[in-house]
Formats: C-alpha cells, structure tokens, sequence
C-alpha cells in the first residue's frame, strides 16, 4: 500500500525526522490560507500523487508570493500530471501539499528497504539526492553506501554514522543527519514499511538536515496491525477494479492487452499471461482466484474482467487440486450465462476431477472452447479473437 | 529426495485442529505411508485429545519428545505463524515446513534472523520450507503439504518451484510423459523464507535418486540467479528452467508477496538470460517443460 508525501511526513514528524511545515489541501482556497498560515516568504506548492518524478512533469512549483500561491494551486490542483510512473494518461491531482520553501545546500538520498538476499534490513545512502535512484545505480554505483542491518539488534551508530561519512555529510550536520538515519529505521519497523526513502534529504544554510520528500510503501501482510497507515488509503489513486476485486478475495491487476485470464495461482497465473503474449497476443489483465474459488467469486472475476472494453476474449487456465475442477466449471457456466458472455471463451482444466469438470462445460450448451494444454489454450483464443 | 523426508518421517502438524488443517492433514494421511509419518498434532487447549487417531499435545517439543516427530508443518493463521516457526525451531526439529500466506515480512525477517543467531551460537539447525508454499512431496512415500497428491508419481525427475500451482502443472507434464518424481519441492512466494532455490538445487545434486530438474521461477529477488551460478559450477544433472512474469509490469505486486520487479536484474528476461547462460535449457513455453527435459535425458 502507498501513501501521499504529506503522510509520509506526517509519520517521519512522528518518528522525530525534521521535516518542513507543510499543510495538505484540496482546493485553490485552502492553498492560500495554508500559505498565509505558514507564513514567510516563499512556500513550495507540490501535487500529492501516488507517483514519483512529479516535479519533472510540472506538479511542484515554488511561489514567492500569495497570488502565485493561488496561481500555481489552480493549474496543478485538476491537471492529469504525467510522470515515468503513472503511465501515458497520467494521474489527476485532487490534493496539493503547501510548504516552506527550504534553504537547500545540498541533497542526498537515503532509504531502508528489505533485502531478500541478507535477509537484514538495508539502509542505502547517496550523495546523489534528488536523482532517480535507479539511474545513480545503474551509471555510478560508488556513489550508494550501503549498511544491512540485523533486525534484532536495530541500527547501531557506527552504522548510522559510516552513511552519514560516507555520502559527505559536512561535520556540522552530521549528528542530526545520523540520528535521522536512526529514526527512519525504526520508522521503517514500526510501520511494516516495505520501503521508506526520503529524496532529497537536505542540509540547510545552517546545518540543519530535513526531509523534503517522503515516499513509503506498506507490506500488505501487515495493514491488519496499522490501523493507522491503512486509514491513509487514497482509494482515488487505486484502480477501481483492483480495489473492487480485493472485495471479493481476487487478486487482480490491469493491463494493456485484450484477452483476459482467469487462473488459479499467482504462478500459473503469470505462465498463463506469458504463453498468452508468446502465442502473438496481449493479457488484458492479472487475476488469481486463489485457492478457494466458488462460484461467486468465479462470477465477479468475470464481471470485472468484462468491464474492460479492450478485452476481446478469456481464457481460463485452472489446476485443480484443493480447488476441484467441477467447482470452477460449475462457476464457469453461471458466470458465462449471468454476464450473457458474448466474447470468445476457452478453458483448460487439469487435475481433480478434471473429466467431471469439462462434462459440465460441454453439457451447458455454451460456445465454450476447451483445450488440453496452456501453449493449446492460448492458441486458441489468440486465434479466436482475430 | 529421500534424505529430507521419506516413508519412515515422524511429522507433527501445528494447530492441527482447525478446519483447513484437518482437511489437509487427512489427505495427507491417506497418501501412501501419511498413515504412519503423521504421528503427532499439537494444540494447547487440546492436548490429551486425539484426531484422525493422532494424538494431540501441548506444545511442538513435548510432542518431539512423545512421538520422535523431526519434521514439522505449519498452517497456522498469519499473525501466529512466525511464532509458530520459532516453536518448530526450539525444540529443534530437522525442518519446519510452513504452508501459511500472508505473514508479515517483518515478523519473518526476525524469526529467521533468531534462527540464524541461534545457529551461530552452536544450536541445532531446523531448515525452514516456505512459508506460501505448498510444502514437499516424495511420491508414494510422503506428502506434506496441500499439493494434489494423485498427479503425482515416483519417478526420479526433482521439480523446485516458488509457486504452488506451477509446481503442480510440471508435476503433471512429467507424469503424462510417464517421467515419475523423486520430489516436488515448493519453496514459497514470499521475499524471506527459509530454503532457496539454491539449496534445493544442491539437494537434488547430492541425491542419488535424482537424475534431473525443473527448476521454476518468478520475477523479483536474486535467488534464481544465485542458483544458477552455482549450478554453472557445481550441478552434474541435466536441468530445465522456467520464469514466470515475463508480461509483468515494473512495480507491480503479481498475487505473490515476492513477485515485484523493482530493479532491472530481477526481471523474468534477466533471469532466463542468466539460467541460460549456467547451462540451463530454458524455455519461455511453459507448456513444454517436460517435454524439454524428456528430450535431455
């Protein structure tokens, strides 16, 4: 799960990282009295999206007076903004953050995310702030300072100061620098973060160190003990079929292509969406319907499948084997009479009672291919919707 | 692979009085010898009872104790199970196998680090299956775990994969081929478990009823290609390898808490590469799997 960048800093502010004043808002008219209520001279108007690169696509502008507040407020509050991570039609600003504006001598980078390999908690540091991290990566690796830190015995200062030393720090700023490292840690753990980085952390004109962006991401294992984290969900910037087909215990996620798939499997269910493309065609989604499909669900998965105009036909892919064969068939026939299903429809079943299941395909009447094998399936409806 | 578990396994079932757990433990009892390896259960309030005529202890170590159980396999709910991991661990089993989706990461990043600190102090080593997984089957000796027993059959083909379903469709392709299975192995989708595809992979090198591998994967992590390398150096058995995700989208969770991209070299087309270049026949056609391995021996 992710959260805006004004929630972001309202947790680091709880965990003790300074950050700057900042007042989140949903029209033109609150921009400005946020900016009044601040205060100062200078204020930062930034669109609050679920996406990084904002500033590149025009959501952050610095305003030096209150007109320019209410000037710049009005052209991001309402503009689908376009950044490397929302994808070509952009995502519509509905909230806007109003800061300070800050005396920036320097930005770094600084992360803590979960590393597979060490099994500890990395803690990434850069003297490239306000880059794409990925890029400092890819083109300057030396320049990311790494520390993994055993979870049972928490950040240690030596840790926290090898960052702070290592990506430059100037001496002057360096205790509050390595005690933010050490905040952003336990913030890290104590909110089942999956990732919490702060780019660009800064240092001021004098000295002090802040973070003047904040993104972070939930481990969804994790929402039913943050009770608070999962009540800064902006259902505005989810998928509307996602969010509907996590009602119904589906995995589901959009995607390009025009046939649509309904597996059983996390695993199966990405075979499925790579035979589909290797036999010339695009899935039109992502969708899991786990281990304990009924008929219901059955049902909504094909509904929220349909609901997309791309998708030109479906193909089910299913191994049985807690899940028994007879039961998706079953689930498939409602479905496809209750959704008056006009498009191509092909399934394959393996498994448990697999002969049951595709008698009771065949006995329904319905216009429904079956296939053998995943590589037999895809061919099938990549033929049947041209 | 037999030297993991086999017909003569004692086994304890954790939380063995829930509803899924009893529907599982009792297919897993009528598989082959289950009758004989599922010699324990354990649930606190109890204990003393028996189910399915297996007898129900405390606690995992007093039912050790009892029963001489060495394995364990553990369906208990998301907010108890790495607890119920660390159990397994201190009364020192041989191996922990966990079934359970949807544990919080961080709640196993500290049960694995305990379990690291206790073996470097000098305690013994439990190995940790999953957890997400659906657990480990030799044929015709033992199942643990949720997987279909009926598709399988003994044979001498080793099958590893992170997912369960996918497990599950090369066990099919290699038993409609007439190739039976040593093991079908599945190591779980989440980003911290315990045994990896590299541990496997030596496993099945080091097993004399192993001739060759499916080996499966996903996209996201570096454990595929860790294995590959070692593979490239080490393993002397034919292998086939498979990654899915390659129509994934960057940042995206597919249904398995380990299955995002976020970097370049976790991508499915990276990952083939790399299998590829280790000496793995790999194909991009899941369906022809077997088929491929088959052609190999």
């Amino acid at each position: 799960m992710k959260i805006h960048e004004y929630q972001g800093k309202e947790i680091l502010r709880k965990f003790g990282v300074a950050t700057p004043r900042g007042i989140p808002c949903f029209s033109v008219d609150e921009a400005v009295k946020a900016a009044e209520q601040l205060g100062g001279k200078i204020w930062v108007v930034k669109a609050q999206i679920h996406a990084g690169g904002r500033g590149k696509g025009g959501g952050v502008k610095l305003a030096k007076s209150l007109d320019e507040v209410r000037q710049h407020a009005g052209s991001i509050l309402g503009m689908q903004l376009k950044t490397h991570q929302t994808g070509p039609e952009g995502q519509k600003v509905r909230r806007l953050l109003i800061e300070d504006g800050a005396d920036i001598r320097k930005e770094y980078y600084v992360a803590a995310l979960t590393d597979r390999a060490t099994q500890k908690v990395a803690m990434m540091a850069s003297s490239e702030g306000g880059m794409d991290i990925e890029e400092v990566a890819h083109k300057t690796p030396e320049k990311i300072i790494k520390v993994f830190v055993d979870p049972l015995v928490g950040i240690t200062d030596e840790q926290a100061k090898q960052l702070a030393v290592g990506i430059g720090v100037p001496e002057a700023s360096q205790a509050q620098a390595i005690d933010t490292f050490k905040k952003l840690y336990t913030c890290y753990m104590e909110t089942d973060a999956s990732l919490a980085e702060i780019n660009p952390l800064i240092h001021e004109g004098d000295g002090t160190v802040k973070a003047l962006d904040a993104k972070f991401n939930f481990d969804s294992n994790a929402l039913y003990r943050q009770p608070e984290i999962v009540a800064m969900r902006d259902l505005d910037e989810e998928d509307a079929d996602e969010i509907e087909a996590s009602k119904f215990d589906l995995a589901y996620i959009s995607l390009d292509g025009n046939i649509g798939c309904l597996v059983n499997g996390a695993g199966l269910a990405m075979a499925t969406m790579d035979t589909i493309k290797l036999f010339g065609a695009e899935p039109a989604n992502f969708l899991d319907v786990g281990g304990g499909a009924t008929t219901e669900k059955v049902t909504e998965a094909f509904k929220i499948m349909l609901k997309n105009p791309k998708v030109k036909g479906i193909l089910v892919n299913i191994f049985g084997g807690i899940m028994r064969c007879d039961t998706i068939a079953t689930g498939v026939v409602a479905a496809a009479r209750e959704t008056h299903l006009s498009v191509p429809l092909v399934v394959r079943m393996k498994g448990t009672n697999e002969e049951i299941g595709k008698q009771i395909l065949k006995d329904s009447g319905l216009p429904i291919i079956s296939a053998d094998s995943m590589a037999e399936a895809a061919t099938k409806i990549v033929e049947a919707v041209k | 692979m037999s030297n993991l578990i086999n017909k003569d396994t004692k086994i304890v079932t954790q939380s063995i009085t829930g509803k899924t757990v009893q529907f599982h433990t009792e297919k897993c009892i009528e598989y082959a010898n289950g009758k004989n390896c599922f010699v324990a259960g354990v649930n606190p309030k109890k204990a003393g009872e028996k189910i399915f005529d297996v007898p129900i202890y405390a606690s995992v170590k007093e039912a050790a104790a009892e029963t001489g159980a060495t394995v364990s396999v553990i369906y208990v709910p998301p907010p108890g199970a790495a607890a119920a991991i660390w159990e397994a661990v201190e009364a020192d089993l041989d191996l922990a196998i966990c079934i359970t989706e949807g544990i919080p990461v961080r709640d196993m990043l500290m049960v694995r680090n305990k379990m690291k600190e206790k073996e470097a102090k000098g305690g013994k080593k439990t190995l940790l299956l999953g957890p997400n997984c659906p657990g480990l089957i030799t044929p015709d000796e033992v199942k643990i775990g949720i997987m279909p027993g009926h598709i399988h059959k003994k044979g001498r083909i080793g099958v590893v994969s992170r997912s369960g379903t996918l497990t599950y469709e090369a066990v099919g392709q290699l038993t409609e081929l007439g190739l039976g299975q040593s093991s079908a192995v599945g190591i779980g989708g989440d980003p911290i478990n315990g045994l990896k595809h590299i541990d496997v992979m030596k496993a099945f090198n080091d097993d004399p009823d192993t001739d060759a591998v499916i080996m499966i994967g996903e996209i996201g992590g570096p454990d595929e290609a860790e294995a590959a390398q070692w593979c490239k150096a080490n393993m002397k058995k034919p292998i086939v390898g498979f990654i899915a995700g390659v129509t994934a989208p960057a940042g995206k969770r597919m249904g398995h808490a380990g299955a995002l991209i976020s970097g370049g070299a976790d991508t499915a087309d990276a990952k083939l590469a790399i299998m590829e270049e280790c000496g793995f026949k790999v194909t991009r056609n899941p369906s022809e799997m077997a088929k491929l391995l088959k052609a190999m021996l």
